[in-house]
């Protein structure tokens, strides 16, 4: 290095050292104002389409929240949505955590899919940064001691319990014509992991199973999979996947005459979505699902219905309510923290009891993280609308059981 | 599972999606064929031309099949610009710069494409979507027929183009001699472009069959470069016998090895079944045997 060069150097490291001590300040400035929230979710990629309804639902509540006056305990602080894009893999959902890390968020509303929670999750608690996981029902996410993270819906261990005991009452009741049962996944974690469980739980009631399939996302051809479900010719039928795959393995179904006796969805994709019943209203009509659903008697959720389903190309589903809730969710914890650091939220959280929420829950109470009293309900598509069969006291509508095409 | 309708109609599909498979291998053997290049950028072209029929179709509303008259030239102008512009002057004349121009083209594109389409998967929707023939049983979707009957009547075009034209002379002599071709007055350069066009427009008509059925996103092209390298060596490099052979054995045997094995495991039974023709037969089906 030359005399020239290594004054260059010195002076250039001086100048960049004096510009960073200048731009801490900056961060430790950022607990006043509005309170950032990162809303992270896959609004790219193979999952765009429920990315989006998440983001939606997130940011009504968080308009919603500004309007009605912000944060009251921090003097109408508004909440500042800071925009993750997941890009539908957990990798790229890291990255967009340690970017918001950066950015100074209080904390993070996401990921939606079970894959990406658990990595931006483990990311989120190397800040300690409150990881609110909005959909994400892989039970591990709430598992691994992270003190950060709180889901306030059901994993799907309750939500594949829930779902097999209402499908066995619903073949008792209507004479157990059903003893077949044919599971098709989609192939990453939420897939498998509520397929493992319905497979390792199915046989202790009397079901068999004759065939469990995964597949991969995207996949645009159902043909040969429709076809073993021809030749196996199952009772029922169990997908558990996302938007896209699920329609077209049931539209595929009815391009080849295949109908089982009943469709039985558990966190079916596409199965409680009113997009589907209006696109498809022929394919749709009758399928049964075991999925996260609002409290059909609850006049804030019904408004709330028609809000949404007044904006344009837009639809109420479980992507948008409980993003929607989780926002509202981490707004009481802001609000009874009376702060914006991370760790007040955090105990904040642990300690929630927030009841203000039109899911079948019951007030909220966070045991590691799991939410205890979420559960699912279990929704028809009957007469072109989506309505809740089971349990009985959220019961819209008579469940139809076996299904007659 | 052996059932004769299943497998009857586990065929069919096979046959179907061979067709396609067959038609964008035909682009690459007819490439190889003359140029002696392993073009790696056949897949991310496809994908360029899935897009193209994409837009067409979500923008100015035209149906993918009215789509062919201008996807098809569109695509072999394309073809002519890249071999005549890029390819040819970038490789200087040797076939090892030409591998890695290729590959790098492929690069730029899919991730030109990423940033400008986003990594989404688009599909499109078209009246005849859902509708099937019922042949003998077997419920064969609409537009998977209309890509069978498509390819095989593009497949006739190029052999027909290759076998009664002047222009498919040119291309036969400057595949089989180079130097001889530019002897007796050939113009080597522009049949290299030409060849490249036509391989192209293939992949344009392949697209157009492809996307009723099927979807688009950056890294559609991957999956289907495999396969087309996997059909050209089987049939035999240069060969369009060997090509459309080979296409419908492929997708036959992805069908049926879908329907045994599962979607992800069937896969398996395209490569034991190009392993085993390397083994035997090293020149592909209809090889022509060693080059001198």
């Amino acid at each position: 290095m030359t005399r020239q060069n290594r004054r260059q150097f010195l002076r250039q490291s001086a100048a960049l050292s004096a510009g960073a001590a200048l731009g801490f300040p900056a961060i430790s400035r950022a607990q006043s104002g509005p309170v950032k929230i990162g809303v992270l979710h896959p609004v790219t990629g193979f999952l765009a389409y429920s990315g989006n309804l998440c983001r939606l639902g997130a940011q009504i509540a968080i308009d919603e929240i500004n309007s009605g006056g912000g944060i009251k305990s921090l003097g109408g602080a508004r909440l500042q949505a800071i925009l993750g894009d997941a890009q539908s893999k957990p990798e790229v959902g890291v990255s967009e955590v340690e970017k918001m890390n950066e950015q100074g968020v209080s904390a993070i509303v996401g990921a939606y899919a079970s894959a990406i929670c658990l990595a931006t999750s483990q990311a989120a608690a190397k800040y300690s940064i409150p990881n609110v996981v909005d959909v994400g029902v892989a039970d591990q996410i709430v598992e691994r001691g992270l003190k950060n993270t709180f889901r306030f819906g059901p994993g799907y261990r309750t939500v594949a319990e829930a779902a097999i005991n209402d499908l066995h009452i619903l073949n008792t009741l209507a004479g157990k014509p059903a003893s077949t049962v044919m599971i098709v996944h989609e192939e990453s974690l939420f897939g498998t992991g509520t397929a493992n469980l319905l497979a390792s739980q199915l046989p202790g009631l009397g079901y068999r199973i004759v065939e469990v399939v995964k597949h991969a996302n995207p996949t645009r051809d159902f043909s040969n999979i429709v076809l073993r479900m021809k030749a196996l010719n199952p009772d029922i039928l169990i997908p558990a996947n996302y938007y896209n795959e699920y329609a077209l393995l049931l539209r595929t179904m009815k391009q080849q005459n295949v109908a089982p006796k009943a469709i039985y969805s558990v966190l079916g994709g596409a199965a409680s979505s009113f997009k589907f019943v209006k696109e498809f209203p022929d394919v749709a009509n009758g399928v049964i699902d075991c999925n996260h659903w609002y409290n059909p008697k609850d006049k804030r959720a019904l408004a709330l219905r028609k809000k949404v389903e007044g904006m344009k190309d837009q639809f109420f589903t479980y992507e948008v309510f409980l993003n929607y809730q989780s926002v509202y969710l981490l707004a009481d914890a802001i609000e009874r923290a009376k702060s914006s650091r991370r760790e007040a939220i955090i105990e904040a959280l642990a300690h929630s009891t927030w009841d203000k929420h039109f899911m079948p829950y019951g007030p909220t109470k966070f045991v590691n993280g799991q939410n205890t009293g979420a559960r699912p309900l279990v929704m028809q598509v009957l007469k072109g609308d989506i309505s809740v069969v089971l349990p009985k006291e959220y019961r819209q509508a008579d469940p139809v059981f076996p299904w007659k095409a | 599972m052996l059932d004769f309708p299943i497998l009857f109609a586990s065929l069919l599909n096979g046959l179907t999606q061979g067709a396609v498979y067959a038609l964008v291998a035909l682009g690459l053997t007819l490439i190889y064929g003359v140029l002696h290049i392993i073009n790696f950028a056949h897949g991310a072209l496809l994908m360029v031309a899935l897009y193209g029929v994409f837009f067409l179709n979500a923008r100015l509303g035209i149906d993918p099949y009215v789509a062919l008259p201008v996807m098809v030239p569109a695509m072999f102008v394309l073809g002519y610009c890249l071999q005549r512009l890029v390819v040819g002057r970038a490789g200087h004349g040797k076939d090892e710069n030409i591998l890695l121009v290729t590959l790098g083209l492929a690069i730029v594109l899919e991730n030109a494409a990423l940033a400008a389409f986003k990594s989404d998967t688009r599909t499109i929707e078209t009246a005849y979507t859902f509708s099937t023939v019922n042949l003998a049983g077997a419920m064969i979707a609409v537009p998977k027929v209309i890509a069978f009957f498509g390819a095989l009547a593009v497949a006739a075009l190029l052999l027909a183009l290759i076998s009664r034209t002047d222009l498919g002379r040119a291309i036969r002599a400057v595949a089989k001699e180079r130097q001889g071709a530019r002897i007796v007055g050939i113009d080597v350069e522009h049949v290299f472009a030409v060849s490249f066009g036509i391989g192209l427009a293939c992949l344009g008509a392949a697209a157009c069959f492809l996307l009723p059925a099927y979807y688009v996103n950056p890294q559609v092209g991957n999956g289907f470069v495999l396969i087309a390298f996997t059909i050209v060596v089987l049939g035999g490099m240069g060969s369009f016998a060997g090509a459309l052979a080979g296409g419908f054995i492929v997708g036959v045997i992805e069908s049926l090895g879908g329907l045994w094995l599962g979607e992800s495991l069937g896969q398996i039974g395209i490569f034991l079944a190009f392993i085993a023709i390397l083994l035997f037969r090293p020149q592909g089906l209809f090889g022509a045997g060693r080059r001198a």
